[in-house]
This record gives C-alpha cells, structure tokens and sequence, in this order.
C-alpha cells in the first residue's frame, strides 16, 4: 500500500490523499523510512521533526476524516531549508553562531504551506547563511550529491535539492540570492523556481542580501512547483516588500504549455564559458521547446559579463549589514566571557562564523566603506540599472531567456573551495535574474558525463507563469525530469 | 588597482566586528585583493547618468497605521544568550 509512494510527486500524494486511498500519515511513514534508508549516504537534513510531521499528518487524516476538503498540498512531506523559520524547530542557517536559536516566530510561507496542507519532515542543510553554490560551507556538515556522493550537490540550498532527489521528498524550501534554488535544482536533477523579486514574504527567513533574496519551490515536476508558488506567493502585511498583485492558479494555466512563446537565447553570453556536454544538453533542450511549440529568436545581453562583479559586491554589501545583527546579545552562542562589549561582539563572531562568511562580510564591509562607497557598491547599483534595461530590451523580442543553469555539472568537494573566485564564477548564469529582480526556472535537460546539468528560463517580472508554461510544455514532450539517482 | 594590505583587512575588520587571527588577516588580505582587482573590471563601464537600480515590487507599500500585537518581552528576550529581569545583559559598558 505504501510502497512507491515516495516515488510520487507531490500532486500525485494530494490526490491519493484526497481520494482517501492512502491516509496523510502512510504518507509521512513512507518518506521518514525513505530517509532512514538513504539519508546516511546523503546528509540533506540538519534535523528531522518525526513528532512534529507525524502529529500533523494525523490532524489532517482526522479533518479529511470529518469531511474537510483536501487543500493544495494535503499530507504532501516537504524538507524545509534551514534558513527559514518553522515553530517549534530550531534555525541554524547553517552556523554555529545560531547554536540553540529557536525562534519566537514562524516565516509566513510556512505558515501558508502548513495550512494548505504540506508537512514539514525536517530542516535541510545549507551553505552558512545561504552563503555558497556548493553545500561545503555548511558549518556542520556537507550533503553529498545523490548523483555522485563524491560531489557537491550545489548550493546554497544543497539539502533542499539533494532530498528531493532522493526521493526523501517531494517538495522542498529554498531560498535563491544569486541561484541558490535553480544552481542546486540543476546539479541535482531536480527543478527548482525563483520567484520574482517580491512575489512572496520573506518574513521568518534571515535575510542575507535583502535586494536580492527570495524564497522558492524545488520539485521533481513543473505542475508540483506551479501548486507550491500559489501557495508561497501573495502579499503578506509582516512583509512591506511583498507585491500586492495578485496571484494566479499557475496550476490551471499549464495546459496552455510552451506553444507560441518566444524565447531568447544570448548565445554571446553563454559562448563566455560553458562545458561541451552541458551546452549539448541546452541545444537538444531548445530543440525540444521549439518542437512543443515555441520559438526560439537570438538576443543580446551585452552587460551580463558584468553580472558576478556587480552581484558580489552588492550581496556582500547587504550582507555585512544584515548579519551585524549576530552579535551574541539577542541570540545564539556566546563566545567566552570577554570584559567588554566590543570584544564580546568581536569574538563571539570570529567564533561563529565561518571563513565564507568573513570574507563576505569583509568584502562588503569594504564596498560600503568611505572612500570606497561610490566605486565599488554604488557603481554595483548602477550596473544592475544596466543589467535590467539589457533583460528589458530583450523582453521586447521574447517571453523568456533560455541559458544552461550552470556553465557545467556538479564538482568534486574540495574543487572551489581553495579559490573563492572560481567558486563565485560558476554562478555566472544565475545571478543575473537576482540582479534584475526576474523570476527563474531550472529544469532538468538530461546528463552529462552521468550528471544531471540543467535549463534555466529567466521572465519578465510577475510572470511566474510563462516561465511554468514552457517548463510544462518541455516535460510534457521530455523525460528528463523523471531520471531519479542511483541510490 | 586597489591594494588590499593587512592593514586595510584591520580597518574593515574593526568596522564589522571582527576579531581575525594573524593567519585570517594575511588569508583575507590575499584572498581579498583578489576578488576586488576582478571586481575593478566595472571601472571600465560608462555608468554615467545612470542611476542606481531600484526594484518596486512592493507597489503599495504604506499601509494604516493602526496598533497590532508585536513579540511579547518574554518571547523576544527568551533567545538571548544571557538575559536577567526580562532584558539582554552585557559585560558593563560603564565604568
């Protein structure tokens, strides 16, 4: 009865659910024993909430029981990633400096996913403070790639990604400054939606680069990230940047798929550097599209080469002020018992924080600097004024723009971490849309050397649904998304 | 080009906070003046006349100023590493 149910997406659990063929807590069984099982090899979660997941599927199985109607997500299991706030579940954001935080609210996504039915299983592991593309920079451990256990899952919201492709869950929470979403959800195999700068609250969820960061769905399918972003996205009063526009049932528009969308390809900007069996991938992807009916027409993005400069500046900027809030007075760990105020602050944060960490909080410490504010961080500012009107003029001749997720599958551990920049290079295709304030969509588009590799789509601001319609139309005429890793 | 030395990590360094050893101050100086002489390629961009980006999704974002409930002082106070009397408490500050 149970068995295979973890194979099911998370539209697929909702159904069974809501049918009463299977109850909400042989849902939940289901992938706790599923993580028991493969969890060991892979390390996706910080922590696991057993009771926590298993009182609320019996709550939903007794509403269902009395006659209540079955939401959006009803008993579908979802993986939370640990930068985001769930009551009653502790937060580390991956640091040490958060040891023992348990905070006194809960982030308004979850709290709407709760109600529309999802279950939280558990916190996933993460890059400290969303602050890497590769999982490594987790103080507490790294997650292995189900692919590969040999290496990196992506990051920041490796975990995330990495439990949704094996199969621990359907659905997950992450959050995407600079890819964080789409970078794992490409190495992983799995998909993964950033929403438009502002479409959902980030209440509950540590700010790294307010500018910048937002909160998203990673899923095995289109239609299950389609259900989750009407569930996440809205406005929400605890959040004044959130849009108050109003959200579409992505779901129900699906059907319409990829059939008479443009989409654009700036082959300048993705001739700059991307391995040979990815950029197969991407051609045989477009191919695809273009046989379910879109149209593929060449565009110019002649800024983007620009894009990792200004994005490191500015995300490290926001950084160094959004984490001066870490200070061993309000939460957290404490290092030692320093006499005076300035040397607590001081060395409880040489203690907490790892070495990413400081070297952002350092580099953008400096671009805010006097003396050094207009050449570095202002000047970041205004090329992202140029980097906007580049996707704005391009817009003007497609509904989309198509680019491999990452210039090449997923490394080895150890790869990057010796040389900061390298690292920060292999975001080069995803943190345009960041800089932008656009939504994104990754998808899976096949293998390369045995590794997942990934399609992304990057919209117009507020449609979300264009980005789902393609993705729809390709998964409709592709299978990729349906390979699952040899675990 | 912009010369990251020891010296300029100490500065930024006391400006954020943080207490580096001598192995993180020669590292980050290293590292650093690394990610800002590629950083430097935006010199090169006309960004004359142009301002700086400014997203608008929250469209209406001033709301009625009405009371609602906040955190109450137990519940803010409670994830603080020392606390007494429903307050964060410090090393004194005055002499």
């Amino acid at each position: 009865m149970t068995s295979g149910l973890t194979s099911l997406t998370a539209s697929a659990i909702r159904e069974r659910v809501a049918r009463r063929d299977v109850s909400a807590e042989q849902v939940v069984r289901a992938h706790l024993d599923r993580i028991a099982t493969v969890e060991p090899a892979v390390d996706a979660f910080l922590a696991l909430a057993v009771e926590r997941a298993l009182e609320s599927a019996r709550r939903l199985d007794r509403d269902l029981a009395a006659g209540a109607d079955a939401p959006a997500l009803a008993g579908v299991p979802i993986a939370v990633k640990d930068i985001v706030h769930v009551s009653g579940l502790a937060t580390t954001c991956g640091s040490r400096i958060l040891a023992g935080y348990r905070p006194p609210f809960e982030a308004t996504v979850v709290t709407r996913l709760e109600a529309a039915g999802a279950i939280v299983l558990g916190k996933a592991n993460m890059d400290e403070f969303a602050m890497g593309s590769s999982t490594e920079h987790s103080a507490f451990k790294a997650t292995r790639n189900p692919w590969d256990r040999e290496r990196v899952p992506g990051g920041s919201s490796g975990g995330s990604a990495a439990a949704v492709a094996a199969r621990m869950v359907p659905l997950a929470l992450g959050t995407d400054t600079g890819g964080s979403i789409r970078q794992p959800a490409a190495l992983c195999g799995v998909s993964g939606l950033k929403p438009t700068w502002g479409r959902a609250s980030r209440y509950g969820i540590v700010a790294f680069a307010s500018s910048l960061d937002q909160v998203g769905p990673l899923a095995r399918s289109v239609p299950d990230l389609a259900i989750a972003a009407s569930v996440l996205c809205g406005h929400d009063p605890a959040d004044a940047t959130s849009s108050s526009r109003p959200v579409p049932d992505f779901a129900s528009l699906l059907s319409r798929g990829a059939s008479g969308l443009r989409l654009g390809v700036p082959r300048r900007f993705i001739a700059l550097g991307v391995e040979a069996e990815t950029l197969a991938r991407f051609d045989e992807a477009l191919g695809a599209l273009e046989r379910a009916g879109a149209s593929v027409v060449d565009v110019e993005l002649p800024h983007l080469p620009h894009a990792i400069a200004a994005y490191y500046l500015v995300a490290t900027a926001e950084a160094s002020s959004n984490l001066a809030r870490f200070d061993g007075v309000r939460y957290g760990a404490r290092a030692g018992a320093a006499p005076d105020l300035k040397r607590l602050y001081g060395e409880t944060r040489d203690h907490g924080f790892g070495a990413e960490v400081k070297r952002r909080i350092l580099l953008g410490t400096f671009a805010l600097s006097s003396g050094y504010y207009d050449a570095y961080y202002l000047r970041a500012q205004k090329v992202r004024t140029l980097i906007r009107r580049d996707f704005e003029q391009a817009f003007e001749s497609c509904d989309a723009i198509a680019t491999p997720t990452t210039p090449a599958p997923a490394f080895r551990f150890g790869e990057k971490t010796e040389d900061p920049l390298q690292m920060y290079l292999a975001d080069i295709f995803t943190v345009p849309a960041n800089l932008a304030g656009l939504p994104g969509l990754s998808l899976p588009c096949g293998l390369a050397g045995g590794l997942p590799v990934g399609l992304q789509l990057v919209g117009r601001p507020f449609e979300e649904e264009t980005l789902l319609r393609l993705g729809a139309g390709f998964q409709q005429a592709t299978s990729h998304h349906e390979l699952a890793p040899p675990l | 080009m912009t010369r990251i030395t020891e010296d300029t990590v100490d500065a930024v360094a006391r400006l954020a906070r943080l207490s580096l050893s001598p192995d993180e101050r020669t590292r980050f100086a290293r590292e650093l003046e690394a990610i800002v002489a590629w950083a430097d390629s935006l010199q090169a961009l006309d960004t004359d006349g142009v301002p700086p980006l400014r997203l608008e999704a929250a469209d209406d974002a001033l709301r009625d100023d009405t009371a609602r409930e906040g955190l109450g002082r137990e519940q803010a106070v409670g994830p603080a590493p020392d606390q007494a009397e429903g307050l964060f408490r410090v090393p004194r500050i005055l002499p």
